[in-house]
C-alpha cells in the first residue's frame, strides 16, 4: 500500500499541508464516501421502503446493502444492525430499552473510568433511576482495564457490564472477550462500545460474544450522523422500541399497536438514509486498505511517535504502552490548550481536552491532555509536525517561565 | 507570520498576569455578588465576585483553574474595571467582545490591559477562553440588580 496514493483519496489531505492526528475524534472522507452521498441526494433524493417507484426501490436497497456491508464485516446477521445516528445513540438505546426495562433496586452494573461519556453515562442515569450499584473497575498502575481486577467487581449482582473495547483517551485495548466469557457465566450482559475498534481493527462479534457493541460512522471514514447497534437478534426481539412513529409499525390500532420485528422496530421516522449509504461506502474503502494494513501502518507510526516523543525533555506521556495509534501527553507547565494554539499554528490537528472522559481526567490528576491519534492516511511526516510543534510550543512558552 | 500570530497572542502582559494574577482568590464576605461559569468542552471553571456600591464596582475577585488566556483574562477584567460605573464596564464589555472576535470596535476607548487581547481575533478557537471572564462579568452586572 502506498500512502501517498491513499491520500489522494482525501480531498482535505490532497489540499492541504495539514498533519491531521485528531483521528480518534473524527477521520476524514474519501472521495468515494462524498460521491456515494452524492449519488443518492443527486440521482435519487427520494425515501426508502414506502415508495412502489424505481427511484425510491434503488434507494431501499441502497440503504439496506449498507446494513448486508456492515452485518459482514461484522460476522452478524443481517437483521442484527440497526441503524442509529452513531455510537452514542446506540449506547443510550440500550440503557433506556433494556436497562430501564430488566434493572431493579441494589443490582450491579459494571463500567470503568476508561469509558467515553457516551458509554457510562447512559448506565450511571438508568443506575440512578432504579437505585442501582453502578460500580467501577479499579484500573491498574497504568489505567489499564485487567482481568485480574474486573474478576474483584464481578459478582452475582452483576447485570450489566458496558465498558470500551478501544480507549479513546489512552488507546489501550480491553481485554474485552474474556471480560465477556467471565461476565456471562454470571448471567450478565455485555455492551461493547467500539467507537475506536472498529476503524483501526477486525471485529468479529460471534468471537467476542458480545450481546452489544456500537459504533460510528464519521470514525471509520464515512459521514456524521450515522453508527450502528449491534444485538444478538434473541435480545433485540425481546427488546422494546424506545421511538415511535412511522415505518416501525407493524399493525396501528386506537388504543394498542404491535411493531416490526428487529431491526426495523428501533428505526422510526425516515433513517440517515444518505449517511447509512455513505457508511457503506466507507466499509468498502476499508476492506480495500484492508485491517492488515491498518494494524502494521498504525503500528509503525505510534512507535516513531513515542520514540520521537520520548526524546524531548519535559513532556508527560500518559500512556507509553497504548495499544493503538492514540498518545495522551502534556507539555510540562504549559495548559494544553495554549500548546494546541500552538500547534495549530503549525497546522497540525491534534485535540487538547478531556476527551469526553472526565473520570480518567481525575483519575490521571490532570484538567485536560493533548491527545495525538493516528489513522492509515498518515506519515512519518505528520508526526515529524507533530514533533516539531511540541518543541517549538516548549521553546515559545519557555520565555515566559 | 505564524510566529507573530502567536507572540501577539501571548503578549507578555498576558503572560504576567497569568504567573501573577491580581485579585485572585474569593472573598468570603457580604456584600458580593457571585457568578460561576465553565466551559465543558475544555474545562475551563472560573468564579467571579463583585462588589457594586452607588452604581460604581469597587471590589472584584476572581478564582479558578484552565489555561493563560482564561486566567490572564480573568485578572486583567478585574484590574480593569475596578473604580468603573456599571454602565462604563458594560460598554467595555460590548467592546472587548467585538476586539477579540475580530470586528470592528473602538480603539480609543480606555480599556486597560484588555487591548492586548487584540491578538486573540487571530485564533478564533480560543475566543472562549478570552471571554469567559468578561462573559461572568456581563451576567454579574446584569444579575445583581434583580437581587
Amino acid at each position: 500500500m502506498d500512502v501517498n496514493k491513499i491520500r489522494q483519496d482525501f480531498y482535505v489531505l490532497a489540499n492541504n499541508k495539514l498533519a491531521y492526528l485528531d483521528n480518534a475524534a473524527s477521520t476524514l472522507k474519501p472521495n468515494s464516501v462524498i460521491e456515494a452521498l452524492n449519488h443518492y441526494y443527486r440521482d435519487l433524493g427520494v425515501n426508502i421502503h414506502r415508495g412502489v417507484y424505481r427511484l425510491s426501490y434503488e434507494a431501499t436497497e441502497l440503504y439496506e446493502n449498507a446494513r448486508q456491508k456492515v452485518a459482514s464485516l461484522l460476522n452478524c446477521d443481517f437483521e442484527e444492525v440497526i441503524f442509529t445516528r452513531g455510537a452514542s445513540s446506540a449506547l443510550n438505546l440500550v440503557a433506556s430499552s433494556l436497562g430501564l426495562k430488566e434493572i431493579k433496586e441494589n443490582d450491579e452494573i459494571i463500567t470503568s473510568e476508561l469509558e467515553h461519556h457516551s458509554s457510562m453515562l447512559p448506565w450511571q442515569n438508568v443506575a440512578r433511576i432504579k437505585k442501582a450499584k453502578l460500580i467501577y473497575i479499579p484500573l491498574n498502575v497504568e489505567k489499564k482495564i485487567t482481568i485480574e481486577n474486573f474478576k474483584k467487581v464481578l459478582s452475582d449482582k452483576t447485570k450489566i457490564v458496558a465498558l470500551n473495547y478501544v480507549s479513546n483517551a489512552m488507546g489501550y485495548v480491553t481485554p474485552i472477550k474474556e471480560i465477556i466469557k467471565l461476565a456471562h457465566e454470571k448471567g450478565a450482559k455485555v455492551i461493547v462500545d467500539a467507537a475506536q475498534a472498529v476503524p483501526h481493527m477486525e471485529v468479529d462479534v460471534k468471537d467476542l460474544g458480545c450481546d452489544f457493541l456500537a459504533f460510528s460512522g464519521h470514525k471509520m471514514c464515512g459521514p456524521t450522523g450515522i453508527g450502528v447497534l449491534y444485538g444478538k437478534y434473541d435480545l433485540l426481539q425481546e427488546m422494546d422500541p424506545i421511538e415511535f412513529g412511522g415505518d416501525m409499525i407493524d399493525y396501528v390500532e386506537l388504543q394498542k399497536s404491535t411493531y416490526k420485528d428487529a431491526p426495523y422496530k428501533f428505526e422510526t421516522g425516515t433513517p440517515l438514509i444518505a449517511s447509512a449509504i455513505g457508511l457503506g461506502a466507507a466499509i468498502d474503502y476499508i476492506r480495500s486498505i484492508g485491517y492488515d494494513f491498518i494494524v502494521k501502518h498504525e503500528f509503525k507510526l505510534r512507535e516513531y511517535m513515542l520514540s520521537k516523543m520520548k526524546e524531548i525533555p519535559g513532556i508527560t506521556i500518559y500512556n507509553p504502552t497504548t495499544e493503538t495509534g492514540i498518545v495522551s501527553f502534556n507539555i510540562d507547565g504549559v495548559h494544553p490548550h495554549d500548546a494546541a494554539s500552538v500547534f495549530d499554528e503549525e497546522n497540525v490537528a491534534i485535540r487538547a481536552g478531556h476527551h469526553c472522559a472526565q473520570p480518567l481526567m481525575h483519575n490521571l490528576n490532570q484538567v485536560a491532555t493533548i491527545r495525538a491519534s493516528i489513522y492509515f492516511y498518515n506519515t512519518k511526516e505528520d508526526i515529524d509536525k507533530l514533533i516539531k510543534a511540541i518543541k517549538k510550543s516548549i521553546d515559545f512558552f519557555k520565555q515566559f517561565i | 507570520m505564524s510566529s507573530s500570530n502567536l507572540e501577539n497572542l501571548y503578549r507578555q502582559v498576558i503572560m504576567d498576569h497569568y504567573k501573577n494574577p491580581r485579585n485572585k482568590g474569593l472573598k468570603n464576605e457580604d456584600g458580593f455578588y457571585k457568578v460561576h461559569l465553565k466551559n465543558p468542552t475544555c474545562g475551563d471553571d472560573l468564579t467571579i465576585q463583585i462588589k457594586v456600591e452607588d452604581n460604581k464596582i469597587t471590589e472584584v475577585y476572581h478564582d479558578g483553574t484552565g489555561c493563560s488566556i482564561s486566567m490572564s483574562a480573568a485578572s486583567v477584567m478585574s484590574e480593569t474595571i475596578i473604580g468603573l460605573s456599571v454602565e462604563e464596564a458594560k460598554r467595555i464589555i460590548d467592546n472587548y467582545v467585538h476586539m477579540v472576535k475580530g470586528e470592528d470596535f473602538d480603539s480609543d476607548m480606555f480599556m486597560g490591559d484588555a487591548i492586548v487581547y487584540h491578538g486573540v481575533s487571530q485564533f478564533p478557537a480560543r475566543f472562549k477562553c478570552a471571554t469567559i471572564a468578561w462573559k461572568a462579568l456581563d451576567k454579574a452586572l446584569t444579575d445583581y440588580k434583580k437581587e
